[in-house]
């Protein structure tokens, strides 16, 4: 589709709490983002009316731009010089996002393609429900009763295939009746995508009660996934029902010029093309107040998962009743009390938007923040996989390397990007910090570059780039994307102070060679833009990629933060005892110069 | 700046409280417009769909799905008896004859011949939605339920847990900085509201759950007393259903903290009336706090009404919110533009508070919240 011509744009994104304004506008030959805004989501009592939020931080975006972009409570386009833009666009997630429930025949097959599409298509999944998932069936059908999704998502059989398992599910559904969370009296939207030998039953038993719709298979064989089509279908019915349902959102569709999508399906689309364009291994997370969305692109497969209840404020309660507290403990660089740390977690959930203000207060929160993506990332892992149930040609040198279908496509020596996004990576008041997050909690190996999204704007640019792809491009190179720099992290154990590594870093203003023993951390000057030769050569037992003690040469980036070498083994292992671990932890903040206060 | 708007907690003398009282699916109303209702009055009815039950009678009878209906007994929308056989097979040998009995009293719901599959529905059950405040219905929406109006003090918690109740208030501590003891609780508090000062023990939870009290509403509790009523750790804060023989609401936070001088004597100069309260709690998507509804005769005071919250400005009342000078009450001196660099190193919007004793404190605006009346 060609590009629609704009010179300036406003966008939104009415998230769970907050609503953020940006504005890019055409200067020269390129679109920058110039100016953002943002004001409490309005979709809950008392305003019930999302517009109010959007009006609300596109207020701010004038104030501070000097452009009227207001008429009251309309948006003025076209842009006339310093009056109105050209296109308003929004993503949302707001009241709870997208929830889904999908069903399949087989839960490691098509109820995992199922899953892997609805959570494409920017949902958040409730349960997911197979013929074989091990409930008899008046317990699935007391599980579907109980859930109050926006959309079902049918799966099942391979085209021409056994048409018995996915009627018996829909049979299932047509029984238990479920209500949709939004609107009382409106017919909860069920997408059909399974075997199309199925389908006239599936009319007959689901089509009188739920607002049903026909879908291309998702699996139409087992060696193919086929979920664009049933994606497109979620993104419509979104717009066409769940949305009309929440408060004040037949407004806001009204005020956009394009279609609103959920805010992660506008972030994948982004990370996807990241990937695409730069024919690289990505991964993409963004951390927010109750979820954690992880997007990955490993051998060009995209997927993307959501761990429903892991976040920084709504969900931080769980991330310790998921992680448990000496996981979180072992982060933190200071003694504290048991109790104390667990009512400052529970009062952070109940009063969800307020902000360290202390340095001990920001170290608790940056170790919740390390367990809650190292939680979403074993997720992710367990969903981002290869088809299962495929059948495999083998020669005869696979036969001593037999690996089943469905292996997970996450190799994190294979990772080039990884990339950031939500308030604690975002807004860490020290870059270096969100490095160090990210590298404690994904356990980086080998090279890895590492970014964050500046302000949160890959939503918008996502949803931007279905009118103009330009416009988001532009906008993500120039002012989304803050690259931190690279991650140097040699897989293997020894003891500390024994030989890890020999580096050799040369090139724009970079001149280090050393010998790096086993358990430091070291960060190296290294400016955005500017690059550096590397030849390390690891110890024994040790790999950067190349093989155990082999040696690797590559060209490493520069980033705010700069290049980070990490030869504290992998896995990572802290000791247990407190006393030497709040030792240790100190220790590397000091050679990080991480926190201002850490003596 | 466009807005700096801090929800706060309400806490008011005289409020117009609406409430809406809505089936989770549609039913029947019981009160009309108009209609004076007390809390325990049921103003809606609903039958809740009964369970539903599968008998794969391919599997029992050994025949194909193909054939499933030609082996039933009983057809769809047939009431069936708990025993009652609602299929079997016609052998030639009588010896080799099964039947396929109901497990439930109920219906037939559906019969498949793709799947071979019986489903069986168990009877409704009905669903009594009660009025909750003494009040006036000044709303129906058909089908769905009734608003109920009342005149009412009215104060919100932070956080509860356990579901609706009503009772009479009792103040058991003298002021709002003295922890319950076990020993404050007695008998004659069953079916009591009970409010206490800063902090209640899981002693002291036991005990008022022993004496049969309504609710205890209090500054704060420990999280490992909270994980000791649930038995597991809260992961989110969806609250209401709990069954813990005990409605549990608390005012400020984690932590043994005085409950906030103006709740403390709003409550305590209600004691002996009669209240409404609720433990539900949802902090995500749709935020719902516990509250303590207590219908008083006096109509609203002017600004009593529920409706939107105005920005803060400088005068206003704000009690900070976040470690370090956690549960401080103030006023706003001056709301300053520009972001401001605090201890962490962020640069975030920040107000200037003013404390009672003339010291001031620079906090960012997320850290506190409006004291409203």
């Amino acid at each position: 589709m060609a590009d629609r011509p704009l010179n300036v744009v406003i966008a939104t994104d009415c998230g769970s709490t907050t609503t953020k304004a940006i504005l890019i506008e055409k200067v020269g030959d390129v679109y920058r983002q110039t100016f953002r805004g943002e004001a409490p989501t309005t979709v809950e009592a008392p305003f019930e009316d999302v517009t109010k939020g959007v009006l609300n931080a596109i207020q701010e975006v004038e104030e501070l731009s000097g452009r009227k972009i207001l008429d009251g409570e309309k948006i003025i386009t076209p842009n006339d010089g310093k009056v109105g833009v050209d296109i308003y666009v929004s993503t949302s997630s707001a009241g709870g996002g997208l929830q889904m429930m999908v069903a399949g025949a087989v839960a490691a097959m098509t109820g995992e393609s199922a899953q892997r599409c609805a959570l494409g298509g920017g949902a958040i999944v409730m349960d997911v429900l197979a013929s074989n998932d091990g409930r008899a069936g008046y317990e699935k059908i007391e599980r579907i009763r109980q859930l109050r999704p926006d959309m079902i998502l049918l799966s099942g059989g391979t085209d021409g295939g056994t048409v018995t398992h996915v009627v018996e599910m829909g049979e299932y559904i047509a029984a238990a009746d479920p209500k949709p969370r939004l609107g009382i009296g409106y017919q909860l939207p069920v997408i059909y995508a399974g075997n199309k030998d199925a389908r006239p039953r599936i009319q007959e038993i689901l089509g009188s009660r739920f607002a049903l719709d026909i879908a291309d298979n998702i699996r139409p064989t087992l060696e193919r996934e086929n979920l664009m089509p049933a994606r497109h279908r979620i993104h419509d019915l979104f717009l066409e029902h769940v949305m009309q349902q929440a408060p004040g959102y037949k407004k806001l569709i009204a005020m956009c010029g394009a279609p609103i999508i959920p805010t992660p399906a506008a972030v994948g689309d982004i990370i996807e093309r990241v990937a695409k364009k730069e024919q690289i291994n990505v991964l993409g997370v963004d951390i927010g107040g109750a979820t954690t969305d992880v997007f990955s692109v490993f051998q060009k497969v995209f997927n993307r998962t959501v761990s429903a209840n892991l976040g920084m404020s709504y969900s931080i309660s769980n991330v310790l009743a998921e992680a448990g507290l000496e996981n979180i403990l072992r982060w933190v660089p200071i003694e504290l009390d048991e109790q104390d740390l667990r009512n400052r977690i529970k009062n952070k959930m109940i009063r969800p938007t307020t902000i360290p203000f202390t340095v001990d207060e920001l170290m608790i929160e940056q170790a919740i923040a390390r367990e809650a993506l190292r939680l979403a990332l074993d997720q992710h892992k367990l969903l981002a996989v290869g088809l299962k149930g495929v059948q495999q040609e083998r020669s005869i040198s696979d036969a001593f390397e037999q690996k089943a279908s469905g292996q997970s496509l996450i190799n994190m020596m294979d990772l080039n990007l990884v990339i950031g996004s939500g308030g604690i990576l975002s807004h860490a008041p020290r870059r270096v910090q969100s490095m160090v997050m990210m590298t404690d909690s994904y356990q980086l190996e080998g090279i890895t570059r590492l970014a964050v999204d500046s302000i949160f704007m890959m939503p918008h640019l996502g949803v931007l780039a279905t009118v103009n792809e330009k416009a988001a491009t532009d906008a993500f190179e120039h002012d989304c994307m803050v690259y931190l720099g690279t991650c140097i992290a040699p897989v293997g154990q020894g003891k500390p102070g024994e030989k890890c590594l020999e580096i050799r870093l040369a090139g724009d203003g970079l001149n280090f060679s050393e010998s790096i023993p086993v358990g430091e951390l070291k960060l190296l000057k290294l400016e955005v833009g500017k690059s550096a030769k590397m030849d390390a050569t690891p110890a024994k037992g040790f790999d950067l990629g190349a093989g155990k003690g082999k040696a690797l040469s590559a060209t490493i980036h520069g980033g705010v933060g700069g290049v980070l070498i990490d030869t504290r083994g992998r896995p990572l292992q802290l000791p247990a005892d407190r006393k030497a671990r709040v030792g240790l932890l100190r220790k590397w903040s000091r050679a990080l110069d991480l926190y201002p206060e850490v003596r | 700046m466009a807005h700096a708007y801090t929800p706060g907690l309400r806490v008011t003398r005289s409020a117009l409280i609406r409430k809406r009282r809505i089936l989770p699916i549609k039913g029947t109303l019981l009160v009309a417009e108009g209609q004076t209702v007390t809390a325990t009055d049921i103003v809606a009815r609903a039958e809740i769909p009964g369970r539903v039950h599968a008998v794969n009678i391919v599997n029992k009878l050994s025949i194909e799905a193909g054939e499933t209906t030609r082996y039933m007994k009983k057809k769809a929308g047939d009431e069936v008896r708990k025993d009652e056989t609602i299929a079997e097979n016609n052998p030639l040998i009588k010896w080799f004859k099964s039947a396929v009995p109901s497990p439930i009293d109920g219906k037939v719901e559906s019969v498949s011949d793709v799947t071979g599959q019986v489903l069986l529905r168990e009877p409704p059950k009905p669903l009594n939605l009660a009025a909750y405040v003494d009040g006036t219905v000044v709303e129906v929406i058909p089908g769905e339920g009734v608003v109920v109006e009342t005149h009412a003090a009215f104060a919100q918690g932070i956080f509860g847990i356990g579901g609706e109740t009503v009772g009479h208030l009792e103040t058991i501590v003298a002021s709002p900085d003295v922890d319950l003891k076990p020993g404050d609780l007695r008998p004659e508090h069953a079916g009591k509201i009970l409010i206490g000062g800063a902090h209640a023990s899981m002693p002291v939870i036991r005990r008022a759950i022993e004496v049969k009290a309504a609710a205890i509403v209090i500054g704060g509790i420990h999280d490992k007393d909270l994980r000791e009523i649930l038995g597991k750790d809260l992961g989110v804060a969806i609250t209401g259903t709990e069954n813990v023989g005990i409605t549990l609401i608390i005012t400020e936070g984690f932590g043994s903290i005085p409950m906030a001088q103006k709740t403390f004597e709003l409550l305590q100069s209600l004691k002996g009336r009669k209240a409404s309260c609720s433990g539900a709690t949802q902090i995500r998507a749709g935020v719902i706090r516990p509250e303590i509804v207590i219908p008083t005769d006096a109509p609203a005071g002017a600004g009593g009404k529920e409706g939107e919250k105005e920005g803060m400005k400088p005068g206003d009342p704000v009690r900070i919110i976040r470690e370090p000078m956690f549960g401080r009450l103030g006023t706003i001196q001056s709301l300053p533009p520009d972001l401001t660099k605090i201890p962490t190193e962020s640069h975030v919007r920040v107000l200037v508070v003013r404390f009672s004793d003339g010291s001031t404190a620079t906090v960012p605006r997320t850290n506190v919240e409006s004291i409203e009346s």
